[in-house]
C-alpha cells in the first residue's frame, strides 16, 4: 500500500515536471570587475529565456581574481560558464582539467570575447602626481597600485600594456624588462584581484595612480564621484579581450547545455551589447559602440597576438613560474 | 608619649603602604596607557562598525541584513556552526576524558594532534581539503566531477560535491574549531584529578554512571565555556572557509565571506551592517562567558563554604 502511494506520487511528480516549465540554475564563474555587469545581464537573460522557452533560469555568480577563479573551476567548482579576464585562464581549463575542448576560443565570434576593454590610469582629483603617460609611473617616488599578475587577469593586461609601451618607445625587450621592473618597484601593495586593487586605491587611499581596467576605472568614478577621481588615458594601451566559454564537462553532467550556450550567445545580441556598453565595456557591435563613443577614449591599442604572439606564449614567457615577472620581482 | 607612639605607628604604616605601591605618577601613567590601548584597539573599532552600519539609517540597515544573499549567508553560517559545534562537543569531551583520566601510550601525540588546528594557518587547512577533495585531488576522481568509471558516475548521479559546496564549508569549520572544547576541558579535568571517579567506582558505579554523575557535573561550566568559544570561531571563520567556498552568492557564502563581497562591491554600509551581526555575536559570547565564570565562582564558593561548615560542625 505504502509503496503504491509512493510510486503514484513519484509518477505525479515526474509528470508535473514534464508538463510545467523547468527551473534551471546556472553558475557563472567570473573575474573581479564584472560584478555589476552580470547583475544587469543575468536579469535581462532570465527574462529573454523565459519568454523564449518558458523555463525559469537563475544565474548564480562567483567573482574573484581571474587566475584564482580558473583554478577553482579546475579544482571542481561546478561552473556552467566561465567569463574570465583573458584567454590564458580559460586555456587552463583545457590544459589541466580537460574540461573544455582545445579549440574553445573558435566556438564563439570575435575570439570568444563578446566585449573588450583596455587599460587606463585612475588618479586622484586634479592629478596631483601629474601622471600623463606610462613614463610617469616609473618616476622615483610615484606610488603605483596594480594587482598581482599571478592571480589577476587585469594585472597581466596592465603588465603587458606597460611592456608594449616600453618596447615601442625604447625598441628592445631588454629595455622593456628594465622599464617594467622599475614600474613594479613602485608598487607598494599587490592585491590578488582588480577589485581589491581598486578598493586599496580608492578607499584606503594608498598610491598616486592605479593601473586599471577602463570599465573598472569608470565604475570607480561613478561610485565615488568625479570630485574625487579622474581617468587618465595613456598614449598607448592594449586591447584587452575578456573571454567566455561554456564548461562542457559540467553542463553535460548537469544537463544545462542549451541554457548555458544561449547565455553566452545572448551576450552578442543587441541587448547584451547595450548592457555591456552601459557597464563601460567596449561592445563588439559597431552601431552600439558608436552610440556610446563618448565613453570610450580613442587610443592606440596594441594586441596580444601582434606584440606577444598570443596568450599561450605570453603566459609562458612572462607569468609562468620562473618567467620574467618572477625574475623582476625577486631581484 | 602615647601621641608619639601613634604617630610612629602611623608613619610606619604609611611607609609600608608606599613601599608596597608604585609612585603615583607611574600608576597613573600605566593605567592611562592601558586604557588608551583598550580604547584604540577595542572600543574605537566597535563604535566604527555600528556607526558605519547605521550611517544611512535603520531602514537600509535592515534591508542589508534581510537581503536574500545575506539571509542565505546567515543560514549557511548557522548550519556550519550547528554541525561543527555538537561534533566538537562530543569529540572534545571524549578526548579530554581519555587524556585526563587514563594513562596510555601516545597520549602526548594525541594532545599534539588535537592542538594542530591552532598551529596551522586556516588557509592551509582550507587548501588541504582542496588537495584531498578537489577535482584534481586524491579523492577527486570518486566525487562529483570525477572520472572514476563507476564511483565517479555514482557521485555524479547523486550530485556529491565536497569542496565548493556546503560539505566542504562544514569540514573546514569542524577542522578549525576542533581544539576549542578539548583544550578547555583537559587542564580542568587534570586539575580535578581522579579521586572522585575512583570513589564512585569503589561504591559500585558503572563507567557510564561515573561519567554522567561525577565527571560531567564537575566540568559542565568549563564545557559550556568551550562550546561558546567554539561557536564564536565557527561563525567567524574566514580563511579556511574562503578557500573551499567558491564564493557562489546565495549558496556557499558564509557571513564573513558575504561581508567581504559587499565591501568589494563598494557597498560599505551593507558590509558593516552584516558585520555588525558578527559583532553582536561577539557581545553575546562575552556575556555568556562572564555569566559562566560568575556561576562557576559561585559554585566553588558555595562548595568551599560547605566544607568549612562541615569542618566547624564536626566534633
Amino acid at each position: 500500500m505504502k509503496i503504491k502511494t509512493f510510486l503514484l506520487l513519484g509518477l505525479a511528480a515526474a509528470l508535473s515536471g514534464a508538463a510545467f516549465a523547468k527551473d534551471i540554475q546556472l553558475l557563472n564563474v567570473s573575474y573581479d570587475p564584472t560584478r555589476e555587469l552580470y547583475v544587469d545581464y543575468n536579469a535581462a537573460f532570465a527574462k529573454y529565456w523565459q519568454g523564449k522557452t518558458g523555463d525559469k533560469v537563475t544565474v548564480k555568480q562567483s567573482h574573484g581574481g581571474s587566475g584564482k577563479q580558473a583554478r577553482a573551476v579546475i579544482d571542481g567548482l561546478a561552473a556552467d560558464v566561465v567569463t574570465l579576464a583573458l584567454a590564458a585562464d580559460v586555456d587552463a581549463l583545457y590544459d589541466v582539467g580537460k574540461l573544455i575542448p582545445q579549440d574553445w576560443q573558435k566556438r564563439l565570434a570575435s575570439n570568444s570575447a563578446p566585449y573588450t576593454s583596455t587599460i587606463v590610469f585612475l588618479v586622484r582629483k586634479g592629478n596631483p602626481a601629474k601622471i600623463k603617460d606610462w613614463d610617469d609611473l616609473v618616476r622615483p617616488g610615484v606610488s603605483v597600485i596594480t594587482p598581482n599578475p599571478k592571480t589577476s587577469g587585469g594585472a597581466r593586461w596592465n603588465y603587458l600594456a606597460a611592456w608594449g609601451f616600453a618596447l615601442k618607445k625604447y625598441g628592445s625587450d631588454a629595455k622593456a624588462q628594465e622599464f617594467v621592473g622599475k614600474l613594479f618597484k613602485n608598487v607598494p601593495v599587490l592585491d590578488s584581484g582588480a577589485r581589491g586593487a581598486t578598493t586599496t586605491f580608492v578607499q584606503r587611499e594608498i598610491g598616486d595612480v592605479a593601473i586599471s581596467w577602463e570599465n573598472e576605472a569608470y565604475l570607480a568614478v561613478k561610485e565615488f564621484g568625479a570630485d574625487k577621481l579622474e581617468i587618465v588615458v595613456p598614449s598607448l594601451s592594449i586591447l584587452a579581450e575578456p573571454t567566455v566559454s561554456v564548461v562542457d564537462k559540467v553542463v553535460k553532467k548537469k544537463g544545462t547545455e542549451a541554457a548555458a550556450k544561449a547565455y553566452l550567445d545572448y551576450l552578442y545580441s543587441d541587448e547584451g551589447q547595450e548592457i555591456a556598453a552601459r557597464n563601460f565595456y567596449r561592445p563588439r557591435n559597431e552601431a552600439i559602440a558608436a552610440k556610446h563613443a563618448a565613453n570610450f577614449a580613442k587610443v592606440e591599442l596594441i594586441t596580444i597576438d601582434a606584440v606577444f604572439g598570443g596568450w599561450t606564449k605570453a603566459q609562458k614567457t612572462h607569468f609562468a613560474d620562473g618567467g620574467i615577472f618572477d625574475q623582476i620581482t625577486t631581484k | 608619649m602615647a601621641g608619639n607612639v601613634s604617630t610612629l605607628a602611623h608613619v610606619a604604616k604609611h611607609r609600608q603602604r608606599r613601599s608596597l605601591q608604585d609612585p603615583q605618577w607611574l600608576r597613573v601613567a600605566l593605567i592611562g596607557l592601558a586604557l588608551l590601548f583598550v580604547a584604540i584597539f577595542l572600543v574605537v573599532p566597535l563604535v566604527a562598525v555600528f556607526t558605519e552600519a547605521l550611517r544611512k539609517g535603520v531602514g537600509p540597515y535592515f534591508a542589508a541584513v534581510a537581503d536574500p544573499d545575506a539571509r542565505a549567508a546567515i543560514r549557511l553560517t548557522l548550519l556550519a556552526a550547528g554541525i561543527a559545534v555538537p561534533l566538537n562537543l562530543v569529540f572534545g569531551l571524549a578526548a579530554s576524558w581519555a587524556v585526563a583520566k587514563f594513562e596510555f601510550r601516545g597520549k602526548a601525540l594525541l594532545i599534539a594532534l588535537i592542538e594542530l588546528p591552532f598551529a596551522v594557518s586556516p588557509v592551509i587547512s582550507g587548501l588541504v581539503y582542496v588537495l584531498l577533495f578537489g577535482a584534481q585531488g586524491w579523492f577527486g576522481p570518486y566525487l562529483g566531477a570525477g572520472d572514476h568509471p563507476w564511483l565517479g558516475a555514482w557521485a555524479n548521479a547523486h550530485d556529491i560535491q565536497v569542496i565548493f559546496a556546503v560539505p566542504g564549508i562544514v569540514l573546514a569549520t569542524v577542522f578549525v574549531t576542533f581544539p576549542f572544547v578539548a583544550r578547555e576541558l583537559i587542564p580542568l579535568m587534570q586539575a580535578q584529578g581522579k579521586e572522585e571517579e575512583l570513589a564512585a567506582i569503589t561504591l559500585g558505579a558503572s563507567g557510564w554512571q561515573t561519567f554522567r554523575r561525577v565527571t560531567l557535573p564537575n566540568v559542565k561550566w568549563g564545557l559550556f565555556y568551550g562550546v561558546v568559544l567554539c561557536n564564536a570561531r565557527a561563525m567567524g571563520e574566514f580563511g579556511a572557509v574562503s578557500v573551499v567556498s567558491g564564493h557562489i552568492r546565495g549558496e556557499t557564502n558564509t557571513i564573513p565571506l558575504h561581508v567581504e563581497i559587499l565591501y568589494n562591491e563598494f557597498n560599505i554600509q551593507a558590509a558593516f551592517a552584516v558585520a555588525s551581526l558578527l559583532t553582536l555575536l561577539a557581545f553575546i559570547t562575552l556575556a555568556l562567558k562572564n555569566l559562566v565564570e560568575w556561576r562557576h565562582r559561585r559554585t566553588l564558593e558555595a562548595a568551599a563554604a560547605a566544607d568549612i561548615r562541615q569542618f566547624v560542625n564536626s566534633p
